[in-house]
């Protein structure tokens, strides 16, 4: 705000409460030049009006929630750009990216600014901490068979993954189902702890330009009998003699990029198991436009002990019970 | 009563009339959509998959209809016939208050196609779109031609404080319904804000919260100001506090927008700025209760016998509520638990059945009869059936709103061991449906007693003129 506005908003502020401070003050006075209690003499269709003192315990109030508010107003920020003696802030506000939140945190602690929202970090942090901290000391494998490490588990799933994944992990249209072994980045546990610190991003390209109406037909043919799913024959071979431009990633048996040992997050198409559907609509649509799949890091948002403990609940599902 | 009033036929009674009977069929229709919506919310699967019952777009036309369908013509007819009465003199153009009439009729009508068919602006209590918007501010300033315009006409020398009520209301709605949408059109159903951003929030909510504050308030203290001393038959208990609580009102609702933006985009000094004027506006918003109640003093006896001025004082008591509920919840700490949760709907149903429609029960059971040559309503029994409808519906939705919009902010604060959320939020859905059948059996009170109300209006506006004897219970002002 510039100094123009901000002595704008507070020459408004003050002298609004400085007009009904006076005219409290001049209505406890009687300057109607009748008794109290009397009628002023007016009358509106036989309505009189008398000429009561306020209420005192009306007027205390009153005046109690302006003395309150000026104390608040200067403690807090409130009249335009005066920050308040207090120095509070609710939060690092007008930061647009990660970075500059990061960066704003570092400059507010610097400075000694009151941040609400950064404190409340902290001291969250600070009590909850340690129990994420121990954890993160055993490995995954052990943690995968702790029902506390579990349970604490799956209430983090349930805050930040159930959005998409779902409650029961099952995954959606788009988003991986993470109870079944087909894994699009590896299910190890490094895999997974990997996927969840960094994110993925998953970059299928559309092929129409390059294929064709009638390639893009014979490639589902083909990707589809892949997975044993009847299909036209004929479709499925001349599919199958194009194929080489999709082994890069998804192997020459089609198996995935898992299986090649390569991180790209090309799905095994020889499973039966389809990310965006498996109607022959649903994989046409795939190979003719393309899919970018995209997993958020969470290294910045949890922190890597959580993360860690989130990887053996993530792990823990897909394993036999 | 001794004085000098010009005779009935001076004024204009028509369009009172008009808009007097007008609010009891929007009152029931706008209840009416309410009910069914709180029905939807327990059982979603009444929507039965067709869109235009959907609740998204269901829920605005509910609100459009009991603001600015029931609860605004009640105040055209009463603002009119009030004008009329305290300034004796007849309004200042029957042309022009017809058009009001018609016009607002034409765009409540406008509003009810629209908004099931999904066309609106988005912004809240403002979903109208520009050819819409457009009608509503050309039929405002000939409210507003109409209203002044008797004012200056007044035989009097003082304005009466219900007039300086209605005035400030009918001046600032004007000012907020045309800055508010502001937009630019790109077909003849949609437009898009001018606003952007935060700018866009606080303006909407500058708007929001006086639609509220003007409308919903110093409208409605209007009727307050004239029809309780009549129908009490008392003195208003004190100018000085109406001079003081009126000023003070509208110079501080003006700011309390922010409130409904705590913990946003909002730059922090807007917050406290709305938050600090928020809670000093508790103060005059009970000396507007007080007046009233106090009005009382020397004629609460008349309440155990007549159930009109019951609404009318019963009405009071939820303004006093509401108005001291309200500043609560604009207190940051507070609106950290109350946000987003059902007692916000609690906190505006108080205000919206307790207060606005009571208040406008109450005066349109003393104008029925007045401007259809009546001593009485066709039946004071059935008022009084009215009142204990309405008392227990409103009693039993914001009991509901209360205990399930507290326990959903617990819900959702409510921490394990190790940091983490306790519920998830369909957990707190689910712990919410009881209440929201018991909301829905409110609604149905409320909706019944409207229609009793329909019944006995019905019967008194087809009387014969006279036939309707001053029944013993009641005293006509």
């Amino acid at each position: 705000m510039t100094s123009f506005w901000s002595i704008w908003v507070i020459v408004l502020t003050l002298a609004c409460l400085a007009l009904i401070f006076g005219l409290l003050i001049w209505n406890l006075k009687n300057y109607t030049g009748v008794e109290e209690g009397a009628s002023c003499g007016h009358e509106f269709d036989g309505i009189e009006e008398l000429n009561n003192p306020l209420p005192k315990w009306w007027t205390y109030m009153f005046f109690a929630t302006f003395v309150w508010s000026v104390y608040y107003l200067a403690m807090y920020p409130g009249l335009g750009n005066f920050a308040g003696l207090l120095g509070w802030t609710s939060s690092n506000q007008g930061v647009i990216s990660l970075e500059e939140s990061k960066q704003a945190v570092l400059d507010a602690k610097d400075k000694g600014v009151w941040v609400q929202l950064d404190k409340e970090f902290e001291a969250a942090d600070e009590r909850f901490g340690p129990i994420f901290k121990a954890f993160a000391e055993q490995d995954v494998l052990t943690l995968a068979k702790d029902s506390d490490a579990l349970e604490i588990g799956q209430r983090l799933y349930a805050q930040n993954c159930a959005q998409c994944h779902g409650s029961d992990a099952r995954g959606g249209l788009g988003f991986p189902n993470l109870t079944d072994k087909d894994w699009l980045y590896g299910g190890t546990p490094d895999q997974i702890k990997e996927t969840l610190l960094n994110g993925r991003i998953a970059a299928m390209p559309g092929w129409e330009a390059a294929l064709g109406e009638q390639g893009v037909k014979e490639m589902t043919a083909y990707v589809l009998s892949l997975s044993g799913r009847t299909v036209n024959q004929k479709d499925a071979d001349a599919g199958k003699a194009k194929f080489a431009m999709c082994a890069a990633c998804h192997g020459a048996d089609g198996t995935g990029s898992v299986a090649l040992g390569l991180p790209f997050g090309a799905p095994d198409l020889t499973d039966n198991i389809w990310l965006y559907g498996g109607s022959k609509r649903a994989v046409e649509e795939s190979i003719r436009h393309g899919r970018a799949g995209v997993m958020p890091a969470w290294k910045d948002i949890l922190g890597e002990d959580k993360v860690h403990l989130l990887t053996a609940y993530v792990y823990s599902l897909s394993q036999e019970k | 009563m001794s004085q000098t009033v010009a005779s009935q036929t001076e004024y204009n009674y028509k369009v009172v009339r008009q808009f007097a009977i007008m609010t009891v069929i929007w009152g029931i229709v706008g209840m009416g959509v309410g009910v069914f919506i709180a029905a939807q919310l327990a059982w979603p699967a009444l929507n039965f998959d067709i869109p235009w019952l959907t609740y998204s777009r269901l829920r605005p036309l509910h609100t459009n209809a009991v603001i600015f369908a029931f609860g605004t013509s009640a105040l055209f007819a009463t603002s009119y016939y009030v004008v009329q009465r305290t300034c004796q003199t007849r309004l200042f153009s029957d042309k022009l208050a017809s058009f009001t009439f018609w016009g607002w009729q034409a765009i409540i009508v406008a509003a009810a196609i629209t908004l099931p068919l999904g066309i609106t602006s988005s912004k809240e209590y403002a979903e109208l779109e520009w050819p819409i918007d457009i009608a509503i501010a050309v039929v405002w300033v000939t409210y507003a031609v109409v209203f002044f315009g008797t004012l200056i006409n007044r035989k009097v020398s003082h304005i009466y404080v219900a007039n300086w009520f209605y005035a400030g209301f009918i001046i600032t709605v004007a000012v907020l319904h045309i800055v508010n949408s502001m937009a630019v059109p790109v077909s003849l159903t949609k437009s898009y804000s001018i606003y952007a951003g935060a700018v866009d929030a606080m303006v909407q909510w500058w708007y929001g919260h006086n639609a509220v504050g003007f409308l919903l308030t110093a409208g409605f203290l209007g009727m307050m100001y004239y029809f309780v001393p009549k129908q009490a038959g008392r003195p208003v208990y004190s100018y000085r506090l109406s001079v003081v609580h009126f000023w003070a009102l509208v110079s501080l609702y003006i700011w309390a927008g922010p409130h409904h933006l705590h913990y946003t985009a909002l730059p922090d000094w807007t917050q406290s700025l709305g938050m600090v004027m928020s809670v000093i506006l508790f103060v005059p918003s009970w000396g507007g209760m007080i007046n009233g109640i106090m009005t009382l003093s020397g004629a609460w006896h008349k309440l155990r016998t007549d159930p009109v001025l019951r609404f009318l004082v019963v009405s009071l008591s939820f303004y006093g509520m509401s108005t001291f509920e309200g500043p609560m919840m604009a207190i940051k700490s507070v609106n950290a638990l109350s946000h987003y949760t059902d007692w916000t709907v609690g906190h505006v149903h108080s205000g919206a059945l307790g207060w606005v429609a009571m208040i406008s029960i109450g005066a349109i059971y003393h104008l029925i009869p007045a401007l259809f040559g009546h001593a009485n309503m066709y039946s004071v029994k059935l008022v009084n059936t009215h009142f204990w409808l309405h008392t227990v519906g409103v009693v039993l939705y914001i009991v509901a709103m209360w205990i399930s919009g507290v326990m959903q902010g617990l819900m959702w604060r409510a921490v394990n061991s190790d940091g983490t959320l306790m519920y998830s939020f369909v957990q707190s859905l689910e712990a919410s449906y009881p209440f929201y059948i018991m909301r829905f059996l409110g609604g149905v009170f409320i909706v019944v007693g409207m229609l009793v109300m329909a019944y006995n209006v019905y019967r008194t506006v087809t009387a014969k003129s006279g036939s309707l004897a001053t029944d013993a219970n009641t005293q006509m002002a």
